[in-house]
């Protein structure tokens, strides 16, 4: 009986991440075309109709997705056709697996359980996340490469510079981070901005590190190669690692890039807009900093976190997005430099000055 | 004068400025014109959907909703009638002379008034290759062709659809005053006679 009940609740929290993530990844296709369109006094896409019913163009979503399956399924014919036809899962599937990690909710005791929040509880949470990421890029590479076309191994080559110059500052600007809340585990660091500072300001990472919070969003949307960060591909002027492939497996290759968004916007939350906190919201109700007590039930309060995580993280990409829209594309030796010569030795100065500064005030870490 | 601001100093030498290369800050407030833009249209578009008179997009959405051109507009021609219903062009060749695209074919036949000389037996035009100059109703001596219908839409699926005859040239009516066509599009798009 115990047995059914742990796997119950193991499949509930995996299931949980995926749908999230891949609804959200899926979304994200409407998200982009309609927020463009609103931001630059547009309507956007909203023909798609279902029995005369339009609902905002979401099922243009939907209309993708048949248009992408119904195409034809393209092969080069010198193309290498075992890693040509991985290349894009392995994309897709290092973007799906790394939300693992990443708490949507806190730890949660019942019925003699304490149930963790998160899809898979891992003490280098943080580590993981990247890793996966990093390894996403191979899907990158493994298109160019197998694709036999000399346009999509540019491409693949500047996606995996892009990667390493984003990735090595994301790691760098993420170690501050976990100076502060001495741990690599994401549900330690999530539980650790539910402190307050002086009594009243959540202790969110943006709070105690605004510096790596713009390093960190910085080098994150250039992880998901998206524009202001799209050198591999430049969708209407460059030639990518993609170039090659049509239906539902360049299909796959944009998901993998919304999913990595969604990545990244997760990671963002938990790392540094206070992961599923909500402020002044303790187990058992708002603690008011000028005192007074709102009790709420349990269940409440982890309904409630759940959603502010899920509101943190719509809002992240609301903000990539509006990032996306607003910005023209670096150019590749401009990213490289923004990567190598601005993000790289402000991380590295942020983990400097973070040291000094706990040093002195004596806080941080778990000892 | 010059201007010292910013902006001014980089257009002029090409190079950005310090603060312009430190970049966050102009990111920002391109960020933050192209969000107030998003909550603004946001905002109207609720307002919209509420029944205020706000629009959130200068879109118009054209199949449904034209926008309103100049009376002045030269659209689908049309041969003028005599008061007896018949052409008042007299196959003179002048228009199709003139027709830089070569779309327009006259046959001319006798007129059965003596007064009149001549009488288009075909007067074609080629829609699919005229190019709306409107040098035919320049150099019409009889004031028989002209492009006031108002109709610009005649697409069709077919070249031949394209090609208007006489028949269907001298049904057509001239625009209201508002510039909206009186006479129904004369081709449905699937013509293909």
């Amino acid at each position: 009986m115990t047995a059914v009940a742990d796997f119950g609740i193991v499949f509930g929290r995996v299931a949980f991440v995926i749908l999230f993530v891949l609804n959200l990844g899926g979304l994200l296709t409407w998200v982009e075309r309609k927020q463009s369109a609103i931001m630059q006094d547009r309507i956007g896409a909203n023909r798609a109709s279902i029995f005369g019913l339009r609902l905002f163009g979401l099922f243009h979503t939907l209309a993708d997705a048949l248009k992408m399956l119904s195409k034809e399924d393209f092969r080069p014919a010198r193309a290498d056709r075992f890693l040509y036809a991985l290349a894009p899962f392995v994309s897709v599937f290092f973007g799906l697996v790394a939300f693992a990690s990443i708490p949507f909710g806190p730890v949660v005791t019942a019925g003699g359980r304490s149930v963790p929040l998160q899809a898979v509880t891992l003490n280098v949470g943080v580590l993981y996340v990247f890793a996966m990421l990093s390894v996403g890029v191979y899907g990158v590479m493994m298109a160019g490469w197998s694709s036999s076309n000399n346009y999509a191994l540019l491409g693949a080559q500047r996606a995996a510079a892009l990667m390493i110059s984003a990735e090595i500052a994301i790691g760098a600007s993420i170690m501050g981070v976990i100076m502060v809340y001495g741990s690599l585990n994401l549900m330690d660091i999530a539980e650790g901005q539910g402190a307050l500072l002086w009594g009243w300001l959540p202790k969110w990472g943006i709070i105690t590190q605004p510096l790596a919070f713009i390093l960190f969003v910085t080098a994150g949307i250039a992880a998901t190669k998206r524009i202001p960060f799209d050198t591999p591909e430049g969708e209407s002027e460059i030639i990518g690692y993609s170039v090659e492939y049509s239906g539902m497996k360049f299909g796959m290759f944009m998901m993998a890039d919304f999913l990595e968004t969604v990545v990244i916007a997760g990671m963002t939350t938990a790392l540094f807009l206070g992961g599923w906190q909500v402020p002044y919201l303790l187990a058992d109700g708002f603690h008011w900093p000028w005192g007074g007590v709102l009790s709420l039930p349990a269940a409440l309060v982890v309904i409630l976190q759940v959603a502010a995580f899920s509101l943190k993280v719509v809002v992240m990409i609301f903000f990539m997005m509006l990032i996306r829209w607003t910005l023209p594309r670096f150019r590749y030796d401009q990213a490289m430099r923004l990567g190598w010569l601005a993000l790289f030795p402000l991380s590295i100065l942020n983990v400097v000055l973070t040291g000094v500064v706990l040093l002195l005030v004596g806080g941080g870490g778990r000892g | 004068m010059t201007d010292r601001r910013p902006q001014a100093a980089a257009r002029k030498n090409g190079a950005m400025t310090l603060w312009q290369r430190f970049y966050l800050v102009e990111v920002l407030s391109g960020v933050g014109l192209t969000a107030a833009h998003f909550f603004r249209n946001m905002a109207r578009h609720i307002g919209h959907s509420l029944g205020r008179p706000v629009r959130g997009s200068v879109t118009i959405q054209y199949p449904e909703e034209h926008r309103g051109y100049s009376t002045r507009i030269r659209s689908l021609h049309r041969l003028v009638r005599r008061e007896d219903g018949s052409p008042r062009c007299v196959a003179c060749m002048m228009c199709e002379t003139v027709c830089p695209a070569r779309c327009i074919y006259i046959v001319a036949d006798e007129h059965p008034n003596p007064d009149i000389e001549k009488v288009p037996a075909r007067f074609d035009i080629d829609l699919g290759k005229c190019v709306f100059c409107g040098y035919c109703v320049e150099a019409c001596p009889e004031d028989a062709i002209r492009m006031d219908t108002g109709i610009f839409e005649f697409s069709s699926y077919t070249r031949r659809g394209m090609i208007y005859t006489k028949e269907d040239l001298l049904a057509l009516e001239p625009a209201g005053p508002d510039g909206r066509p009186q006479s129904p599009i004369p081709i449905p798009a699937t013509r293909s006679h």
